[in-house]
């Protein structure tokens, strides 16, 4: 099977889970600007989303892509390091050109994915997970103001955002370069949609924590 | 008038392929900073001569930067510091005096150490008869003309084709991935009219056989592209990664 | 077991016959006497029909043969390379040889100008008459008609060849393929791919060899250096080569051995070529009885970058299309010139009523375009004079300035940029604000192994291909000819001829090499390392060969004379005593040793170095790339003696120790007449 076995296969694969995570965060992020806008808003969607079907298919869908990114990660990770060979270079330069997120695309997303530990911990497992479980869900706004006006909670969440971007100011274009979606003219454009798209949705998220924190603080 | 430099040099020595390698340091002095650098690793290996002690074994020949030929992996870049340019064509007045210098061969699992900095990059070579050609014999083609072709085309066919097939890419790359160097020659060849017809055959019997050398895989990171001598571009991937696709789509 | 016998049966009767016909062979030697007659085999016929008559009437080789049949290739260059993919395509088993750790080295990669041809794409009244014309007016009437016809007539097929091959030629918006004007002609017939033609053209032979190595049909060897061929009654069988990573010495049979290992430039230990381009292959063929012809034709090139410390390993070569918009000039009065060696004036310091631009002075017509011959000579007495520019008084001055102001920066950057950057690289001076400095270098040599019209040497089923033969370019080559040579020797001359050759060897079975000839052979080979690790001198390998560049570059250099060959041929004995006495070779033979390979070499390169000197001290005419200054016309121009030196001067080896022996083989101009080169109106 050549998504396996393939070296442009497993880069596909990444790709594809990648990219659909990113549409997935894009769509959380503006769900999530919601809570600014309008509380009451926020808590339709939470209860509309619930633990109905297609929330359901969602979240294993996403489980399933979040799973299969993670793997492909470390499978990957794994061939490259014994493909460089048993002796190291003694020294090592930074090139030009060559942005520092690209190298440390895993230490990323380790960050990320134990940023996302804490975010289950924090809301999921007390709104759908408790849900599915046949027990009353706990109020998503509730939840959000509770965590945020935590100081520490706020920083650790930024901290992981700003990982996150790390992570998607490579991960948008490199997506896209791997799918064979660019050439000479759209490098330097893909590049920019993917700063865009990385700041975008760390923004939308960011401000959450942010209006929250100082909401808490000025109560 | 002609400067001069002192440098200290620390050379990776390894006496065989299964030999165990380390760091030898040595001092050189009054070196010409008009020398290039493999003139200046004559004038070691001179005095090691001299010294009745045997000189560090390095891969060379044009020294003008065309072969491929020369290799080193100079203070942390593959060609050393300077950009676009190849060892041979790198001179010492890219160094200051007192600096120290250290001369690594490429590392990467598929160019093993035959002897000191000289690497085994038969490798490439394995890519290109798995696929790196037009299936064409001698005799019985058409005129040169008979084809037209776009000159936008031809051009950047010409610049993915200027790959010398040193192995900087895969040096450079800490995937160890030989990308660049198959995404140039597909490229080239799937940009012609006359390697088109076996495109699809081409990019699927490179990339298996570079799969298969133990060559890593591409995470985009851009270091190739940014150390490879002839500056070959890093869209040529791209490409690679559409003519890949869409041929095992095809299948 | 039935077919073990067999073999074993086929093996004895070969042994046996191989016997009676070693006898029959050393009497046929005794009766035929020192009289041997130089057969180049031409056919007959009109020019035209020459090669069309050839291949109509050679004998072929059937394709359930030609598996059966094995052939070696040394060297992996545009003739090697081409050659070996060939041949392996029409189904021969090929062993292909190079001494770098891929075909893809070979120092054809280098070329940088383009490949002529006559396809007369241009609509300039080309055509494949006036390519023979042009080659054989700048051999200076020093090279065979039949074989520049034949050179001319296929000159387009290789571009049709290398166009289908994915070569991406340079091409106009119309899509069609670009020219450019070369020196010595009158039209535009050179294809080329950016700066980088030798580089795109070897890549497509490559890729032609790969494709062959694939499919199980050409054994590559790589990293292996010829070291000895071995002859068994007249024929070429077997080759002893040594693996340069493990040291081990290795036989292997053929069929017919071809070469393609290129020139012999290095000689003078500076050059334009690669460092590991040996002349050692064409000494091996003169040792089993090849003929040297020509050694003294060694081409130099006006525009290469000067020496500039005695570090130097070698020179490079900046495109001759540079003097198409570079002035060359020397201060006129000495003490400018004098200043200028001190480093107290600058070439921009000197106002231009002092400057004396020498071509245009002595050569109105043709001006900074005379051919490279010509620009060379012309530096060097300048030079002689005391003129020179530089710290070591041995360059002149390329000056852009002029053109700068006429078209502008960015027309001139847009033309030579990446040449500009490559001389900034080298040099660091900025040749758009101070003008270049260049000095003459070797870059090329037309002499090399005889062969006649098949491309076989004077030992049977033993073959030469591309700069190691003497073929196609008399006593100089134009630009852009190398390529042009090198691509049809490899792809459309010798996968014909050989077979000529090969129809009678099918009955050859594979012989064994552990046949006692070869292993003497092999012994040999040993003998001779053993004898150079022994010597234990002082000397290291390169400060002889450098030596050796010198004495070469001073008396068998630009200008010859015959005191001065004398001279030379006394010295390089004393070298060649220097080097089997003195030098030092450290380290272990049976492993990889640098050093033993560049002695294996330098021996070789003394050697040669005494045959172009003796070579040159007969040709008492000046010629092309070969200038006896005893023979000059009165305004220093070179003076040909075509009624006593019309001829290819072929050196036979004697014996170690002994003078070689000079044969003759006429040069009959039959569809061309001799003139005098002009280049002043």
């Amino acid at each position: 099977m050549w998504l396996f076995n393939s070296s442009v296969g497993r880069k596909f694969v990444m790709s594809i889970t990648g990219a659909s995570l990113v549409l997935f965060l894009l769509f959380h992020a503006s769900m999530n600007l919601v809570a600014i806008i309008s509380p009451e808003g926020y808590e339709w969607i939470c209860e509309m989303l619930g633990a109905n079907w297609y929330a359901l298919v969602g979240t294993a869908g996403l489980g399933f892509l979040v799973f299969v990114h993670i793997v492909y990660a470390f499978i990957l990770s794994i061939q490259n390091y014994r493909a460089r060979g048993t002796e190291r270079y003694a020294v090592v330069e930074r090139q030009d050109g060559v942005e520092w997120a690209s190298k440390n695309m895993l230490a990323l997303g380790l960050i990320i994915v134990l940023g996302l530990c804490m975010h289950l911990a924090h809301f999921w497992a007390k709104m759908q997970l408790v849900e599915i479980l046949g027990e009353e869900p706990a109020s998503g706004m509730e939840l959000i103001r509770m965590t945020f006006s935590k100081w520490y909670w706020a920083a650790l969440y930024m901290v992981w955002l700003g990982a996150l971007w790390f992570h998607l100011t490579h991960g948008v274009w490199s997506a896209l370069h791997s799918l064979g979606l660019n050439n000479n003219i759209w490098m330097p454009r893909i590049k920019c949609l993917s700063n865009i798209v990385a700041t975008l949705v760390v923004l939308m998220f960011a401000s959450v924590v942010v209006y929250y924190f100082c909401m808490g603080c000025c109560a | 008038m002609e400067k001069t430099i002192n440098i200290t040099l620390k050379v990776w020595r390894q006496a065989g392929p299964k030999a165990k390698g380390g760091f030898e340091t040595y001092q050189l002095d009054n070196i010409s900073t008009d020398s290039s650098f493999l003139e200046m690793l004559d004038v070691l290996n001179e005095k090691l001569v001299s010294e009745r002690k045997e000189p560090v074994v390095f891969d060379h020949d044009c020294r003008e930067g065309i072969c491929g030929m020369c290799s080193l992996y100079i203070n942390g870049h593959p060609h050393g510091p300077d950009s676009a340019i190849t060892t041979c064509q790198l001179h010492m007045r890219k160094f200051k005096n007192g600096d120290t210098i250290t001369v690594e061969p490429w590392r990467s699992n598929a160019f093993p150490v035959i002897k000191d900095l000289m690497v085994d990059r038969r490798a490439y070579d394995k890519i290109m008869q798995a696929g790196g050609f037009v299936s064409v014999n001698t005799g019985g083609v058409p005129d040169a003309n008979a084809i037209p072709i776009p000159k936008k085309d031809a051009d950047e066919a010409m610049d993915a084709a200027s790959c010398i097939g040193c192995g900087a890419c895969a040096a450079a790359c800490k995937n160890g991935s030989a990308m660049l160097f198959v995404a140039a020659k597909v490229s080239q060849l799937a940009l012609l009219p006359q390697g088109k017809v076996e495109a699809a055959r081409r990019v699927k019997a490179m990339l298996g056989k570079m799969d298969e050398l133990g060559f890593g895989n591409c995470t985009n990171t851009g270091a190739c592209a940014a150390e490879c001598p002839k500056s070959v571009s890093l869209s040529n991937i791209a490409r690679l990664n559409r003519e890949y696709i869409c041929a095992k789509f095809k299948d | 077991m039935a077919k073990k016998e067999q073999e074993i049966a086929e093996t004895v009767k070969a042994v046996a016959e191989a016997a009676v016909k070693k006898v029959a062979g050393k009497v046929a030697d005794v009766l035929k006497g020192d009289d041997e007659k130089i057969d180049a085999k031409i056919p007959a016929g009109p020019l035209a029909e020459k090669w069309t008559n050839y291949k109509a009437h050679q004998k072929l080789v059937n394709p359930a043969n030609k598996r059966r049949l094995d052939v070696i290739v040394v060297g992996t260059g545009l003739a090697g390379a081409s050659a070996a993919a060939s041949l392996a395509e029409m189904g021969f088993n090929v062993l292909s040889f190079c001494i770098q750790d891929s075909p893809r080295r070979a120092h054809s990669i280098a070329a940088q100008g383009g490949i002529n041809a006559a396809k007369n794409y241009q609509n300039d009244g080309d055509s494949v008459y006036r390519l023979f014309y042009d080659t054989i007016k700048g051999g200076d009437y020093r090279a065979r008609e039949a074989n520049v016809y034949r050179l001319a007539e296929v000159s387009n097929n290789i571009i049709d060849q290398c166009v289908a091959q994915g070569v991406p030629f340079a091409r106009e918006y119309g899509g069609l393929l670009d020219n450019r004007s070369f020196g010595g002609a009158q039209v535009s017939r050179t294809f080329y791919a950016k700066g980088q033609t030798g580089q795109q053209l070897l890549l497509g032979a490559y890729s032609a060899l790969s494709r062959q190595i694939g499919k199980g049909k050409v054994k590559m060897y790589s990293r292996y250096e010829m070291l000895d061929i071995v002859v068994i009654e007249g024929r070429a069988r077997v080759i002893i080569a040594r693996n340069l990573v493990t040291g081990r010495i290795e036989r292997f049979f053929a069929h017919a051995v071809v070469v393609g290992s290129g020139g012999y430039g290095n000689t003078f230990f500076l050059s334009t070529n690669a460092m590991a381009s040996n002349g050692s292959a064409a000494m091996q063929m003169y040792r089993k009885g090849a003929y040297f012809a020509n050694p003294c034709y060694a081409q130099i090139h006006p525009t290469c970058i000067p020496k500039h410390g005695d570090f130097q390993s070698k020179l490079t070569l900046m495109s001759e299309s540079l003097r198409n918009d570079g002035r060359i000039w020397v201060p006129k009065k000495l003490e400018d010139a004098k200043a200028l060696q001190e480093g107290r004036l600058k070439g921009r310091d000197i106002p231009e009523e002092d400057r004396d631009y020498y071509l245009e002075r002595r050569y109105p017509a043709f001006g900074n375009l005379v051919p490279r011959d010509v620009a060379s000579r012309a530096a060097k007495e300048r030079c002689d004079a005391g003129f020179g520019v530089n710290s070591t008084g041995l360059a002149v001055f390329l000056d852009f300035s002029e053109a700068i102001q006429r078209l502008g920066k960015d027309v001139v950057a847009a033309k030579y940029g990446n040449l500009f950057q490559m001389y900034e690289k080298i040099v660091d001076e900025n040749p758009y604000e101070d003008p270049m400095m260049i000095f003459p270098a070797i870059h090329y040599t037309m002499g090399g192994i005889w062969v006649d019209y098949e491309l076989q040497t004077s030992v049977k089923g033993l073959f030469c291909i591309g700069e190691a033969n003497f073929s196609d370019h008399g006593a100089n080559r134009l630009g852009a000819s190398a390529l042009m040579q090198g691509l049809a020797d490899g792809y459309f001359v010798l996968p014909y001829t050989i077979q000529n050759y090969l129809a009678d060897q099918i009955s050859v079975p594979r012989m064994s090499t552990d046949l006692p000839e070869f292993a003497e052979a092999e012994n040999a080979v040993k003998a001779k390392i053993d004898k150079i690790m022994a010597i234990q001198g002082n000397r290291s390998v390169d400060s002889i060969h450098r030596e050796l560049g010198l004495v070469m570059w001073e008396y068998v250099g630009m200008g010859r004379t015959k005191a001065g060959l004398e001279t030379a041929i006394e010295k390089l004995a004393e070298i060649r005593k220097e080097f089997w006495s003195n030098v030092f070779v450290p380290g272990d033979k049976d492993d990889l040793n640098v050093e033993l390979e560049k002695a294996l070499r330098l021996a070789d390169f003394i050697e040669i170095g005494d045959l172009m000197a003796r070579d040159a001290l007969q040709r008492e005419e000046s010629c092309g790339g070969h200038f006896r200054e005893e023979y000059q016309t009165p305004e220093g121009e070179a003076l040909r003696q075509d009624d006593k030196f019309s001829f290819v001067s072929c050196w036979k080896y004697m014996g170690e120790g002994v003078a070689p022996k000079m044969l003759k083989e006429p040069l009959d101009y039959e569809f061309t007449e001799r003139k005098t080169r002009n280049y002043k109106n």
